[in-house]
């Protein structure tokens, strides 16, 4: 079995339209302990704006944002004190 | 000990205020947002054309961070849609339950406030503002069916109605909060302006398509069709997507209006039939209904030939994909405007 710290939890968020990748992003990040990363995959642009904030707000780091093609890739690091 | 409240947030203004309200006196706010599955919020900027447009923010998100807050969104699509179906309190103009709503959203917030430890609900509300659902007399009603009964403030019309708990007990102080009412968006925008916000969505309300004409009939449409008043989060998102052309009661076309909604509905290639131009530039087609006989397809791809570059060309070389996406070539001549009877258009 995997250890979610070390490990990339993989999120597909294809085709969901905001905010429904931010909550599948906020559900995951929820039952996930302090420093796991997750890498969540959009095609709405609007994540661009929407997931970097939702993480400042909530005390999380986009680690990195990468665009291929269609599709927006956040690696997101859960921080301690997040939520 | 200092008080926590949460702050129903929809991103628009009376909200924004109404939380800033509270925070200001010193109380620790928390954000929460309700996803229903009909919030415009975003949605249809996203689904069309991205070139040339800077992506739309969350409203709600937005609102949050000007105010400094965490914000809890939260999916309600399942539970919400009894609401929907079965309003006990009937629906506004269109099918919008606005009282139903407004009181499932702020039972959601009490169950919510229980499950974390916070002491009382904020709203933007004001009353007078929207025809039913903020009138004054149905705010106590509002605040009983939800259960929140006197934990429930709204800080805006506050000095209207009645002190709550909060009020009463010094939590929060009544004096610094406000007594609009009515229609008038202008002392809003007054204490918009005190609090420096210079930036805010606007016309509040706007924010959910139960209350356009147009979606609403889309989906009497497709209650009427299917024979039940059901629908999946799929459905209504796609009611927000395209001309809805229905030639007979065995199938309707949700036709591409520009780039952006033909990326969006080629998403569900897997799930529909559909149809695409080949010949000439033009729109994905998504059929729902069985699978169509020969006629019903010749007509089907007529209609969407009517949309594409080649709607003035004698014939136009459609590709028509069934349900397992075995694909076949159809030659039609497009149908004129004329052609098209007006009670087959959805809208």
């Amino acid at each position: 079995m995997g250890n979610p710290v070390n490990d990339i939890v993989e999120l597909d968020a294809r085709r969901l339209l905001c905010p429904m990748p931010v909550i599948r992003l906020q559900d995951c990040i929820k039952q996930l302990p302090a420093d796991a990363r997750v890498r969540i995959t959009c095609t709405d642009p609007g994540t661009l704006h929407d997931i970097p904030t939702w993480c400042r707000l909530n005390g999380h780091r986009v680690l990195t944002t990468t665009e291929q093609q269609d599709d927006y890739i956040f690696l997101v690091h859960k921080d301690a004190d997040g939520s | 000990m200092s008080k926590k409240a949460v702050a129903l947030i929809s991103g628009g203004l009376d909200s924004m205020l109404a939380a800033k309200l509270i925070q200001q006196q010193g109380i620790e706010v928390v954000g929460i947002n309700f996803f229903t599955g009909f919030c415009v919020e975003g949605h249809t900027h996203a689904i069309r054309n991205r070139t040339g447009t800077r992506p739309k923010r969350n409203n709600a998100l937005w609102v949050a961070e000007q105010l400094g807050i965490k914000l809890h969104i939260i999916d309600v699509v399942e539970e919400y849609k009894n609401v929907v179906i079965n309003p006990r309190h009937g629906y506004g103009a269109n099918l919008n339950p606005c009282l139903d709503c407004k009181i499932f959203m702020i039972h959601k917030a009490h169950d919510w406030i229980a499950q974390h430890g916070f002491d009382f609900i904020i709203t933007g509300e004001v009353n007078g503002q929207r025809p039913k659902s903020q009138l004054r007399r149905f705010m106590p009603l509002v605040a009983e069916e939800s259960g929140a009964l006197d934990l429930l403030v709204r800080p805006l019309c506050a000095k209207n109605l009645l002190p709550t708990r909060p009020e009463r007990e010094g939590w929060v102080d009544r004096e610094q909060l406000r007594d609009f009412s009515g229609r008038s968006r202008k002392p809003q925008m007054a204490l918009a302006a005190e609090f420096g916000f210079e930036d805010y969505a606007q016309p509040a309300g706007g924010c959910c398509f139960l209350t356009d004409r147009s979606y609403s009939v889309k989906l009497q449409d497709l209650w009427d069709n299917r024979g039940r008043r059901e629908y999946e989060l799929d459905d209504i998102m796609l009611l927000k997507v395209g001309r809805h052309i229905r030639p007979s009661r065995d199938f309707k076309l949700i036709i591409a209006r520009e780039e952006g909604e033909t990326r969006y509905l080629s998403g569900y290639r897997r799930q529909f039939q559909t149809i695409k131009t080949v010949s000439h530039g033009g729109p994905l087609a998504l059929i729902e209904g069985a699978q169509l006989d020969q006629q019903q397809l010749e007509l089907a791809c007529a209609i969407t030939a009517r949309f594409s570059q080649g709607r003035d060309a004698e014939s136009v070389e459609m590709e028509f994909s069934d349900h397992q996406q075995a694909t076949h070539s159809v030659h039609v001549k497009p149908l004129r405007a004329d052609q098209i009877n007006p009670e087959w258009v959805i809208l």
